[in-house]
């Protein structure tokens, strides 16, 4: 039963703004905003009341049309920006009790170093394009508290082989690499400190539509052989339902509609998500 | 014996935003599925067949009315509001369903997509090998076929390899949406021995069946549907079936 109901990943009322608020926009839902834009002092609600559940070795996909939170709410999730107020609990993290986004920073560290992994749309986000690929990978390790080289040498030949990276370009800088490549390498980085749970956020976006199909068999064939638990975002409906068991649809910061990934595409129940689905057909 | 299925008044109704359309497709439909039988569903395209399926299945949203499943993990379970973890669950390990068209990655094999049907069961790897090879033997799918991309499969070698994968996990409730509508006599026949043999193994079928002589063949109990309502029900006489 354990994994059916523990989630790996519990968020709760997760929200982010950019902007001070004002007297107007107050609260979240003031009828002044105009989607989730205040007019009066420009600030952007750009998570609303987000809450959901991971669960172990699921994928789970988050599909919205560009700016609708999704980029903002997997920054909260990796750290990378503080989100205004919300909670997240991590099942490996003193088993689940503590609000992590309330720890300090080194804390914050260690959780991300050690428990996740990111794929970012830009892998000059994810990469240091001057590093070798194989020193890419290092540096995470090193990051994750491990210092023997020649594990580390080991370990990053495993996986680039992985993400089939020929061994003889290991050496290589990331610049030199095609987009596809470099997503691979950002892949093989976020998946060396095994973490259990893996964020990507557009990673085919841009990619031209073959190598796109590839990094989504690489994506789906790593997911099926380390059960990893991963959030999948990306504006494309087509990709959520190559790789989402589940799938949550965003609009204007908020979750309008969540189901089975074949049910949100097969009788979609949100207007939004129908307009979204049919544009598909 | 029990009922591994009742349906209690469910109805549908797909409400089409854009167009401001209200489409209502079953309507109160109640009837039992009993454990270890093979139940068909017939009726006219459009009678809401496939949407009764559906909403067992999830695809569907159901609206309205109970869909009580005899679980082998949950024991009784409502499948109107089953969490969606449960039914991926149930998905895996008790319920399949499988339509006439092959849902299924573009470059994956034909050995890995019944491969991992078993292993997600739980099974191991070697019983998954040898069970895949069973069944992809069983289907007569050229062995030269076993390795390529499923994308490339033709018509029929789609479908077989279909059947396959749901079979193999030998569900305790498989859902079958007109599977043989497409396939030529002996790839039918070659269905019609492995869903009798699942019906000895204790596998309860639900069906809709293009061919009629074929559903008759297979079929204890008929329910037959009209603009969303059942309007017959028939059995078979058990000594005249075999
Ligand atoms: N650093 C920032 N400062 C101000 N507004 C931002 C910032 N980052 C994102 N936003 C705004 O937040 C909203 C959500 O953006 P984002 O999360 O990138 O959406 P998505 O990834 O779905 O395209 C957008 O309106 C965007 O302009
Ligand atoms: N996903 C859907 N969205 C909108 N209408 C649907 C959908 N699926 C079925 N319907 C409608 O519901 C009715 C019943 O369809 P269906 O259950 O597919 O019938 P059958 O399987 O008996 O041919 C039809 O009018 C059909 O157009
Ligand atoms: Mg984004
Ligand atoms: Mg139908
Ligand atoms: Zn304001």
């Amino acid at each position: 039963m354990d994994d059916l109901s523990n989630p790996v990943l519990s968020v709760k009322k997760l929200n982010k703004q950019f902007g001070p608020g004002c007297s107007q926009c107050g609260k979240a839902d003031s009828a002044v905003l105009v989607k989730n834009f205040c007019p009066v002092c420009g600030t952007v609600y750009a998570c609303r009341d987000i809450s959901f559940d991971l669960y172990p070795g699921e994928v789970l996909g988050i599909v919205g049309e560009s700016g609708s939170g999704k980029s903002t709410l997997m920054r909260q999730l990796y750290f990378d920006q503080e989100a205004t107020s919300g909670e997240v609990y991590i099942r490996f993290y003193h088993d689940g009790k503590k609000n992590v986004l309330n720890e300090s920073s080194q804390q914050k560290r260690y959780i991300r170093n050690h428990l996740m992994g990111k794929v970012y749309q830009n892998p000059l986000l994810g990469l240091r394009m001057n590093f070798s690929s194989i020193g890419n990978i290092a540096e995470k390790l090193i990051a994750a508290g491990n210092r023997n080289v020649g594990q580390m040498v080991l370990r990053g030949q495993v996986l680039l082989e992985e993400v089939n990276i020929p061994l003889f370009r290991m050496k290589e800088e990331p610049q030199k690499f095609s987009g596809g490549m470099q997503q691979r390498v950002q892949i093989a980085k976020a998946l060396s400190n095994n973490p259990p749970i893996l964020l990507l956020d557009e990673v085919t976006t841009g990619l031209d539509l073959s190598v796109q199909a590839n990094v989504l068999d690489l994506i789906r064939n790593l997911q099926r052989e380390l059960k990893i638990s991963m959030i999948v975002v990306s504006h494309d409906l087509g990709v959520i339902r190559m790789l989402a068991d589940r799938t949550f649809v965003m609009l204007e910061g908020k979750i309008i509609e969540q189901g089975l990934t074949d049910q949100i595409l097969e009788d979609p129940q949100h207007p939004y998500t129908q307009q979204l689905v049919h544009s598909l057909l | 014996m029990e009922n591994i299925l009742t349906v209690e008044s469910l109805s549908k109704t797909f409400r089409l935003h854009s167009v401001n359309k209200e489409i209502r497709a079953i309507n109160k439909i109640s009837f039992v599925v009993k454990e270890g039988e093979f139940v068909g569903i017939t009726g006219k395209s459009g009678s809401g067949k496939s949407t009764i399926l559906k909403c067992i299945y999830r695809t569907y949203l159901p609206e309205s009315g109970d869909i009580w499943y005899n679980s082998k993990k949950f024991g009784l379970i409502n499948l109107r509001e089953a969490t969606e973890r449960e039914m991926i669950y149930l998905r895996k390990h008790e319920i399949g369903y499988v339509s006439q068209f092959l849902n299924a990655l573009p470059r994956i094999t034909a050995r890995e997509i019944v491969k991992q049907a078993i292993l997600e069961m739980g099974h191991n790897d070697k019983y998954a090998e040898e069970e895949t090879e069973k069944i992809l033997t069983h289907f007569e799918l050229d062995p030269q076929l076993w390795d390529s991309y499923v994308a490339t499969f033709s018509g029929g070698e789609k479908l077989r390899l279909n059947i396959a994968r749901a079979m193999v996990k030998r569900p305790r409730l498989l859902l079958l949406d007109e599977p043989t509508a497409s396939l030529d006599d002996e790839s039918k026949e070659k269905v019609r021995v492995l869903m009798e043999q699942l019906v000895r193994e204790g596998t309860t079928m639900l069906g809709i069946f293009h061919d009629m002589l074929f559903m008759q063949n297979l079929c204890d109990v008929e329910y037959r549907m009209l603009d969303g309502e059942i309007i017959k029900y028939s059995e078979k006489n058990p000594f005249t079936k075999h």
